[in-house]
């Protein structure tokens, strides 16, 4: 939904569900897939409905994804890394490490 | 002197004079103020890069590849100038989830708890700024919950700190300064902005008249005045729009609003929404400072003296944080409020503390002109405050709607907290973040009591969810204990 209006620099290789992609660097792992075209990132927790970032800030908790395993992480807060595998979140309020 | 950089949450010393926490331009002022009044300062941010929300990635960007970010942006690169050369210690992505007050020796200190690379660590100080900026004010309407829609704030985070811009058709809709300033930004770097849609009541036109000669000497004046007509004659643009919803099966295809009395519907790839924004009070709320209402602004702010003292005496709060003024207003406030808890802690510097608040005291007065008709004119409409279609999503992580709340708040609910036990709005992820404007206004609509006897939401600490494992390195203090094992007894 959103697409890049400079050149990228240096980019790194992540995967989102599986699928590899190269990303500009020092951005968030939310701007990277909005700029690969990808929004939705979880399903609702009692409606199970598509939902994507909403703030970009860190206050929605809308960008929610599960990133090297651990899940709940908000994708607008957090920098991609080379290697970085994000998953989708889907449904119900899973049993998570946080609180 | 330069500013030490520290990238580990195990480095950072075990006490400071002051701690800031925001790296806005009230958190950059404020470290520079206090490091040059003697003050062992750090600085503590949640993102990435130096700037908050005006001056995001101020560091990386420049006037040669992103000039249509405009003039009052680049006043950021001073900011950060005086800020990066200042004797202060710095540590960025440092979420402070928890800040208690105390004591140490029979003065009053704080204990901050800090995550940072996956660690968590406490931080004493003698005294915290809070310098925790703004948010958005949530605009509730039919589906603002599916992919497509965004805050306008959101936007224009993609394309400072990552250049990029909406593909498709693109519609902005709502209230404020950035309404405006965005559609400007949106359109220089190429967007295809098809409609803005401006819901500012023309009703406030008459309220905020009487407040207009102040606001005559405002520098804003003749920028905000330019970017309207700049904004007019690119874009077509619907003012007094009322009603707002929009459509979509997976995600948004197409809106449809009320202006003039007619119904229109435009086909759309992306809607942005804004309402203003409101201070970012996580921190302040959840520390136990008293929040109050303010009426004109419409939202909760800490209660705090001229020189940002808030009701816990070793807490100050600065910035939008604070009650929103804007970029310059934040910048000497933080100021004003770093030299004033240097007065505190340094009684003997008096006279050499002295003049400077004075001075930046003067300053703010001067900026603030202006700032009450801002306020009322662009007062968001009730509609979008206290939305009454009872379909429409307003706890979006717990997927309560106006209906469900109008009626428990018909029932004779006491408030807030208890709401969110009935029915669990502002028990999801964001804590209610997102929904305690919503909940506020449509209590106080439906009882007809005023918001601030109302109130708001009670936060807990962590503010936000902080991993077990984190929180099982550190000591256990009581609220600790209360949100490991989720004990969520009302307090209100
Ligand atoms: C999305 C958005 C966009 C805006 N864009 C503009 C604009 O283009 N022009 C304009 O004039 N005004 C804009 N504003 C208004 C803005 O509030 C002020 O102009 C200005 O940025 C306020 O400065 P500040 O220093 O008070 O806070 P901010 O600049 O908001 O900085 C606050 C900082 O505190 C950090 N923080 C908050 N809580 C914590 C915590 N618990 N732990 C660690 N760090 C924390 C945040 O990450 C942020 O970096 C915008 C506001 C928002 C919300
Ligand atoms: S998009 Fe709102 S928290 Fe990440």
């Amino acid at each position: 939904m959103f697409r890049r209006i400079d050149k990228a620099t240096d980019t790194v290789a992540i995967t989102f569900d599986g699928i590899p992609m190269r990303v500009d660097t020092e951005q968030t792992v939310s701007a990277a897939l909005l700029g690969q075209g990808i929004s939705t990132l979880r399903k609702s927790v009692v409606g199970d409905r598509p939902r994507a970032p909403y703030c970009l800030m860190g206050v929605c908790f809308e960008c929610l994804v599960t990133i090297d395993g651990i899940q709940n992480r908000q994708a607008c807060m957090t920098i991609v890394r080379d290697g970085m595998a994000i998953s989708s979140q889907s449904g119900a309020r899973a049993l998570d490490e946080g609180c | 002197m330069t500013l030490r950089k520290i990238d580990d949450v195990h480095r950072l010393d075990r006490e400071y004079d002051l701690a800031i926490i925001g790296a806005g331009p009230a958190g950059m002022a404020a470290a520079a103020e206090a490091a040059a009044a003697g003050a062992r300062t750090i600085l503590l941010d949640e993102n990435p890069a130096p700037g908050g929300q005006i001056y995001r990635s101020i560091e990386r960007n420049s006037p040669a590849r992103r000039a249509f970010l405009g003039k009052d942006y680049w006043k950021g690169k001073d900011i950060l100038k005086a800020f990066l050369q200042c004797d202060a210690a710095y540590l960025p992505q440092a979420l402070v989830w928890s800040v208690e007050q105390g004591e140490t020796d029979g003065k009053a200190s704080v204990e901050l708890r800090v995550s940072a690379g996956g660690k968590s660590s406490i931080v004493h100080a003698r005294r915290v700024v809070f310098a925790t900026g703004a948010m958005e004010r949530p605009m509730p309407v039919r589906g603002w919950t599916l992919p497509g829609v965004m805050t306008i704030g959101a936007a224009q985070i993609a394309l400072k700190s990552s250049g990029l811009v909406p593909d498709g058709r693109v519609v902005l809709a709502g209230s404020g300064p950035l309404l405006y300033l965005f559609a400007d930004q949106l359109l220089q770097a190429g967007g295809n902005l098809v409609a803005v849609l401006d819901t500012t009541p023309r009703s406030n036109w008459a309220k905020a008249l009487p407040f207009l000669p102040p606001f005559l000497v405002s520098p804003y004046l003749l920028k905000g005045l330019a970017l309207l007509v700049k904004v007019r004659r690119s874009v077509p643009v619907f003012t007094g729009v009322g009603t707002i919803e929009v459509f979509g099966q997976d995600r948004a295809s197409a809106i449809r609003f009320q202006a003039k009395g007619r119904t229109e519907e435009i086909d759309i790839d992306s809607a942005f929404l804004h309402q203003g924004v409101v201070p970012n009070n996580s921190l302040a709320n959840a520390t136990g400072c008293l929040l109050g209402w303010n009426d004109r602004q419409k939202c909760f702010q800490p209660e705090l003296d001229t020189r940002g003292r808030s009701s816990l005496p070793a807490i100050y709060v600065a910035g939008d944080g604070g009650g929103i003024g804007g970029a310059l207003v934040a910048e000497v406030g933080g100021r004003i409020a770093a030299l004033a808890a240097c007065l505190d802690l340094f009684p003997e510097k008096t006279r050499q503390i002295g003049p400077l608040l004075a001075k930046h005291e003067k300053r703010r007065r001067v900026l603030s002109r202006g700032r009450t008709f801002i306020d009322t004119l662009y007062q968001p409409a009730v509609a979008f405050r206290a939305p009454t279609d009872l379909e429409t999503i307003a706890c979006r992580c717990e997927e309560v709607t106006v209906g469900a709340i109008r009626d428990a708040a018909a029932r004779n609910v006491v408030g807030p907290n208890q709401l969110k036990t009935m029915l669990r709005c502002g028990m999801g992820s964001c804590q209610g973040r997102m929904c305690t404007a919503t909940i506020t206004e449509i209590l106080a609509d439906v009882q007809q009591r005023s918001p601030d006897d109302i109130g708001t939401y009670r936060l807990r600490t962590p503010i936000k969810p902080v991993p077990l494992r984190e929180f099982a390195s550190l000591p256990l203090t009581p609220d600790a204990v209360q949100a490991v094992t989720g004990d969520h007894s009302d307090r209100s």
